[in-house]
């Protein structure tokens, strides 16, 4: 049986590898937990696509503001030094490159770095993509979050995408509850395995062949 | 003298045609004009192409124009939310066109048509459906897929206060496609909470010149606000919660 943390410790851990001033978006979903877990004693800029710099915390009960909102459409906070902007300036914070870290939800992620999740293709489905392939391409570092598998026990790294893509060779890293992968020329590495999984074992939940980059991993923060 | 301002949202909206381009300002309900929306449910305005964010939530607003059959087709980039129910069942049936634009693309195009670009090249969306069909070019060794402005014969815009020029500030989030849809349109329209005298605006505040705006509304003050102060006591709808929470205002009794 292979070890799988709880989201909120791989929301954590994703945390622990954003540095200090870094400009940081988080995707909707699973990826809005690492706001939880960024410390307080560290200046992070969260931005939301929506056209927000310097996001707080959501608000107190009876403190919810309708034109304060971020790109999950939830009622959110300011933090000194917060600044609004308009949609196109917002977009051309990613686009332009300024953006350090944005992380983002995955249906399927290719060894070659491709991303997929935003359509699942199923005929019937209400197509919305959202800024989905904005901040795909527009962040210095693009990192998944995920589970490994899917609930039928399918993984999600995979050799090229079955799904609709959102965005072709941006992803840097995937951090799933069993591992997380680099995305490198010659595909995943295992830059970290949880608990007692062994590269052998994640490269049988994968099928990939899987390089063992684990005696590379650093604390990135000291280093910044 | 120059006064864009209007009486009523009826004269606001007065000659949209059937056929027209609207682009409808907001992100999700931040933003978002209901009481234009309203008043161009009123004119009866048909056949109409909506460019805007999203699809519509719950039954007011842009969802309340859906459901009024007036649109044949709707620009956006995520119409599924929610509460998207009255899109969902018109794409379902087949009764509602719809593009799907990447978020930042839809933003671009619209800035783009506001000022005079022809096209540009960007690469979001490079290798994914949503530019297939479109042209491509390398520039520098990246991959970038070319896209058109998308102007408008309305743009109906939500701002938080407006002078006789149709100079604007917006507030908070809610400024989101505001600024760039007002300068998109032929004809730009205006709500706001109020119309302040010429020159009470600080200049180095407005967001959004009068010269892109043509009408403003002053429709009265969001329930959130008093006197231009956050007073809360509602949901992120915008709904008063239950029993008036809101705090008291510094010198007035507590309620």
């Amino acid at each position: 049986m292979t070890t799988r943390i709880p989201r909120d410790e791989l929301a954590a851990r994703i945390a622990a590898d954003i540095p200090e001033g870094a400009y940081v978006n988080l995707g909707i979903g699973a990826p809005t937990l690492v706001a939880n877990f960024l410390p307080d004693d560290l200046e992070i800029v969260l931005h939301t696509e929506n056209g927000l710099l310097g996001m707080g915390p959501a608000p107190a009960e009876g403190r919810i503001d309708p034109d304060l909102i971020n790109a999950g459409k939830q009622p959110v906070t300011t933090l000194p030094g917060a600044a609004y902007f308009h949609h196109a300036d917002s977009f051309a914070m990613m686009r332009g490159g300024h953006l350090d870290v944005c992380v983002l939800g995955a249906f399927q992620v290719s060894q070659a770095g491709d991303l997929a999740n935003w359509s699942t293709g199923a005929p019937g489905a209400i197509p919305a993509v959202g800024g989905a392939m904005d901040l795909a391409i527009g962040a210095k570092s693009v990192y998944v979050m995920t589970d490994l598998l899917t609930k039928g026990g399918e993984s999600k790294l995979v050799e090229t995408c079955t799904y609709p893509l959102t965005g072709v060779r941006c992803v840097t890293r995937v951090y799933t509850d069993h591992a997380v992968f680099d995305v490198t020329p010659g595909g995943f590495a295992v830059r970290e395995a949880f608990g007692d999984n062994t590269i052998a074992e994640l490269a049988a939940l994968t099928g990939l062949e899987l390089a063992d980059a684990t005696g590379e991993t650093t604390d990135e923060r000291n280093q910044q | 003298m120059i006064d864009k301002s209007v009486p009523d949202v009826e004269s606001a909206v007065a000659g949209v045609a059937d056929g027209s381009t609207v682009m409808i300002g907001g992100f999700g309900r931040a933003g978002q004009p209901v009481e234009l929306i309203d008043a161009l449910i009123g004119t009866g305005a048909g056949d109409l192409t909506i460019v805007s964010n999203n699809a519509g939530n719950g039954d007011v607003g842009l969802a309340a124009l859906l459901a009024a059959r007036r649109v044949r087709r709707v620009v956006c980039s995520f119409p599924r939310q929610h509460d998207s129910w009255v899109f969902d069942g018109l794409y379902r049936a087949g009764d509602i066109e719809l593009e799907l634009v990447p978020q930042g693309n839809l933003a671009e195009r619209i800035r783009a048509a506001g000022a005079g670009i022809g096209a540009f090249f960007t690469p979001t969306g490079v290798g994914t459906e949503l530019a297939e069909g479109k042209e491509h070019r390398v520039i520098d060794g990246r991959e970038y897929v070319l896209e058109h402005p998308i102007r408008a014969d309305v743009a109906l815009v939500s701002a938080l206060r407006a002078d006789r020029w149709g100079n604007l500030v917006y507030r908070e989030t809610a400024r989101n496609f505001g600024p760039i849809m007002a300068a998109a349109a032929t004809t730009t329209v205006v709500q706001v909470d109020e119309i302040v005298p010429l020159g009470d605006l600080d200049p180095e505040a407005i967001v959004t010149p009068g010269i892109y705006v043509d009408r403003v509304v002053a429709v009265g003050e969001r329930a959130w606000l008093r006197d231009g102060a956050f007073v809360g006591g509602v949901d992120v709808e915008g709904r008063p919660l239950a029993g008036d929470p809101r705090p008291a205002l510094e010198g007035e009794a507590a309620r």
